[in-house]
């Protein structure tokens, strides 16, 4: 048996888990669906005057990001768990953190990803001019990798517990509100025309300490939850 | 000199300790309360630009405060339990966690109510406000994490990891949102940095205290609960006076 | 100064005894909740106890 190098080991798990996602390409379209809904549901409940719309938008769309991160906070080790790959895992020589992060970044592709690509689209309802809409892609190339990684630690915390859904969102969402003021306040600060690029390299130091840190954390959390 | 520490960090040794504390802890919190509120409420003068309504900074801040020091005195215990190993670490941490929650809530409640008279509106999204209020959610997040894992060492060890998360993360939040606040130039209310008045400090330290030995003896009441609940298989438990009668 | 000028505390007494009756009521509410566990879980140890001595 060949020992795997560590970047062999890491595009393996994230292959795997992304065929493992394409398998089931309606849990991806859900949080996908979830999120447009979210967004579209906003002007119905506020009413349509643009100017109000215009001025919600960051925030409306950094919200529902958020929300729909937390739908499929569930999925991330939870499969893993109830059919043992997870336990496999731990035994495996390379570090446990490594492999989380693997499965961090597929995630993030599989439900990060498309919120990203998406969130552009439903700027327009919100009449964003361009300049803010390519800054909101990239506040949310940013801070969508931190949501999925605060998410794991709270996925990893709540493994396998009854009620496990709502119990995540209330541990992780307090957590994620420093990406939401920065990746909100990009937005903002296009279009009142101040600096954008402190609110950039803020989210960008959250996303290095979250790379740093969560995996870490993560394995710390899962090995806690399955001795 | 040496004292053994571990000798008290036995569940058993320190039921009994903290059976004996708990009176003193009591008594000295009514003692200091009667005191403080005597000060807050007799001897300090009315404020001028406030009028009688600072009176309710005598509970407020101490609340604020000690709601956030359990925070961090529980996060340690956590940390404690979570590296030692030690079972009355994690208990501490866990019997503090209702009180930090409730002394969240009244430093919200108070606040609003000092708020309403002196801002004109119940709540400000202040940075202090909003960040009490998300202290308050992270409490909330470690008793429904600890009370939903139905095996003790696993709820103590992974609320004590977020625990530690949340005590990391308290300080960014706090930056961001008062970051976020500067930016929509909200309401940046300061409190009246005149010279407070001596009988107005001592109030407030008095009161400080008062609230400080109360959370102590309320937080050593419930971790003997606690451990008896823990314990209840033990030998030196069925032993007890009090559960032998 | 009497007392009824005192509790009106200058017109701004729903706020402070609304503040200070709020603390004295969760001050209480905990320990009435703590002393009720206590016993709760001294009622258990005792069915405990009880259940080991039929045993024996």
């Amino acid at each position: 048996m060949n020992k795997l190098s560590l970047l062999g080991l890491l595009s393996l798990v994230i292959r795997r888990d992304l065929v493992l996602a394409m398998r089931r390409r309606a849990d991806v379209l859900t949080t996908l669906i979830f999120f447009v809904i979210v967004v579209s549901l906003f002007p119905l409940g506020v009413g349509p005057e643009m100017d109000m719309l215009r001025k919600m938008a960051p925030g409306v769309v950094w919200v529902a990001a958020l929300l729909a991160s937390m739908l499929s906070l569930g999925r991330m080790f939870s499969a893993d768990y109830l059919d043992g790959t997870l336990e496999q895992m731990m035994l495996v020589p390379q570090s446990l953190s490594a492999l989380v992060l693997a499965k961090i970044l597929a995630h993030w592709m599989v439900s990060g990803l498309p919120l990203v690509i998406m969130a552009p689209v439903l700027g327009l309802q919100f009449d964003m001019p361009a300049q803010a809409l390519w800054v909101l892609i990239a506040a949310l190339l940013l801070g969508t990798p931190i949501l999925s990684m605060i998410g794991a630690v709270g996925a990893a915390l709540t493994l396998g517990l009854r009620g496990g859904g709502a119990l995540v969102s209330l541990l992780v969402l307090p957590l994620c509100i420093p990406v939401l003021v920065f990746g909100a306040g990009a937005v903002e600060a296009i279009v009142s025309g101040t600096s954008v690029g402190s609110h950039l390299s803020l989210l960008g130091a959250l996303l290095v300490m979250a790379l740093v840190f969560t995996p870490w954390v993560t394995a710390l959390a899962l090995r806690i939850s399955m001795e | 000199m040496a004292i053994n520490w571990f000798k008290y960090s036995s569940p058993s040794t320190f039921y009994g300790v903290a059976g004996k504390m708990v009176p003193w802890f009591a008594w000295s919190a009514t003692i200091l309360f009667v005191a403080g509120l005597y000060i807050s409420f007799f001897v300090a003068p009315t404020d001028v630009q406030q009028s009688e309504a600072y009176r309710i900074m005598f509970i407020h801040v101490p609340a604020s405060i000690l709601s956030m020091f359990i925070y961090l005195v529980m996060a340690g215990y956590a940390a404690l339990g979570l590296i030692f190993n030690t079972r009355l670490s994690s208990m501490m941490a866990s019997a503090l966690a209702p009180t930090g929650a409730l002394l969240a809530f009244l430093s919200l409640w108070t606040g609003a109510l000092w708020g309403k008279p002196m801002w004109g509106a119940w709540w400000v999204w202040d940075a202090r406000l909003t960040s009490e209020l998300i202290l308050l959610f992270l409490y909330l997040g470690f008793i429904a994490l600890h009370a939903s894992i139905d095996d003790p060492r696993r709820a103590d060890r992974a609320s004590a990891l977020l625990a530690i998360i949340g005590s990391v993360n308290v300080p960014i939040i706090y930056f961001s949102v008062q970051w976020w606040n500067t930016l929509h130039q909200g309401a940046s209310v300061k409190f009246t940095g005149t010279s407070m008045h001596v009988a107005m400090q001592q109030g407030m330290y008095t009161m400080m205290l008062a609230v400080w030995s109360y959370a102590i003896a309320v937080s050593l009441l419930r971790v003997r609960c606690i451990i008896l609940e823990r314990e209840c298989k033990a030998q030196w438990v069925s032993e007890l006076a009090e559960v032998r009668q | 100064m009497n007392w009824g000028e005192f509790f009106a505390m200058n017109g701004y007494a729903w706020y402070i005894w609304g503040s200070y009756g709020m603390a004295l009521l969760i001050f209480i509410i905990e320990i009435v909740m703590v002393r009720h566990r206590k016993m709760l879980t001294l009622q258990q140890l005792h069915l405990m106890r009880n259940a080991e001595d039929d045993m024996t």
